[in-house]
């Protein structure tokens, strides 16, 4: 508005399009992060499809027992908790990309960008919960639902 | 018929709806057009993915049963199709990666794209077979 131009402005700002700003270097920071994140997720996701979906009897195999079995151990806690926060971050971050392209009303994109961050922050809060307070061992649950270490 | 001296299409930077097409077309745009349909899929999975393994924490039970949807022939082949969605976007996101990091890399961003429709028809030729014989195999 009527504010001390900012020293960093390449130009005094136009008249027209008053959502052109230029504040600071975060699209620079979200490009750098989409390359690198999805780096990683390559060796995540693709690690986590051959385990899943390849070795032994692929999906055949999967149930509650199965996915306790995993998350005994330390190491696929981390992985999925990795895999949760950098896919969800990657791809909020392209869908929002998606939504600025495509919706030209402000209003439209407001609202799609409020559903996407919405559904973000539930997603990543769910799962983060579910990883970290998982019980594999549920006392009321039948025993041959569960993993083989619950016997006991 | 090659050779034609343009860059990659990059999205339009025009505001209003677009009006004809701004698009240069070629492998360029097909690629980008691919990786964002790919993207897309994949993210509405990953919300539904989620979600579903939440479900350990309500119960083994409610967990089996709804993982025993995944299990059916119908959805096998919807999992096939995200397996080949994945396997697109990842490739060609180390595409991406090439011709922005690497000097070479818009140069050869056409034969790169052909190394990548490569890749993805040997990575799913391993795939496929196993994880079709494990929905439809007998049982």
């Amino acid at each position: 508005m009527t504010t001390i131009a900012d020293p960093k402005a390449p130009r005094p700002p136009r008249a027209r399009p008053s959502r052109l700003t230029t504040r600071g270097n975060t699209e620079l920071y979200g490009w750098v992060f989409m390359r690198a994140s999805g780096a990683l997720l390559i060796v995540l996701i693709f690690g986590h499809l051959f385990m899943n979906l390849v070795s032994g009897e692929g999906i055949k195999s999967i149930d509650f027992g199965f996915v306790a079995g995993k998350w005994a151990s330390p190491l696929w806690q981390v992985w999925d908790l990795l895999m949760l926060w950098l896919a969800m971050i990657h791809g909020t971050n392209g869908m929002r990309t998606i939504v600025n392209d495509y919706a030209s009303k402000d209003s439209t994109r407001l609202v799609l960008k409020g559903l996407l961050y919405f559904a973000f922050v539930i997603v990543v809060v769910l799962g983060t919960l579910v990883i970290f307070t998982f019980d594999p061992c549920p006392t009321d649950a039948p025993l041959d639902l569960l993993p083989s270490f619950c016997t006991a | 018929m090659s050779a034609a001296p343009t860059a990659p299409a990059s999205p339009p930077a025009r505001k209003k709806a677009p009006v004809g097409t701004l698009y240069r077309g070629r492998e360029g745009m097909w690629s980008w057009v691919a990786h964002r349909v790919t993207g897309v899929a994949i993210f509405f999975f990953l919300l539904v993915h989620v979600l579903d393994t939440s479900l350990v924490r309500v119960s083994p039970e409610a967990y089996n049963e709804v993982i025993g949807t995944y299990k059916n022939p119908v959805m096998g082949l919807g999992e096939a199709g995200l397996v080949a969605a994945i396997v697109f976007h990842a490739f060609n996101g180390i595409r991406l990666i090439l011709v922005d990091f690497w000097a070479k890399g818009p140069k050869y961003q056409r034969v790169m794209l052909w190394v990548v429709i490569g890749l993805f028809v040997v990575t799913m030729a391993g795939f496929l077979p196993r994880h079709l014989m494990h929905v439809f195999g007998g049982e």
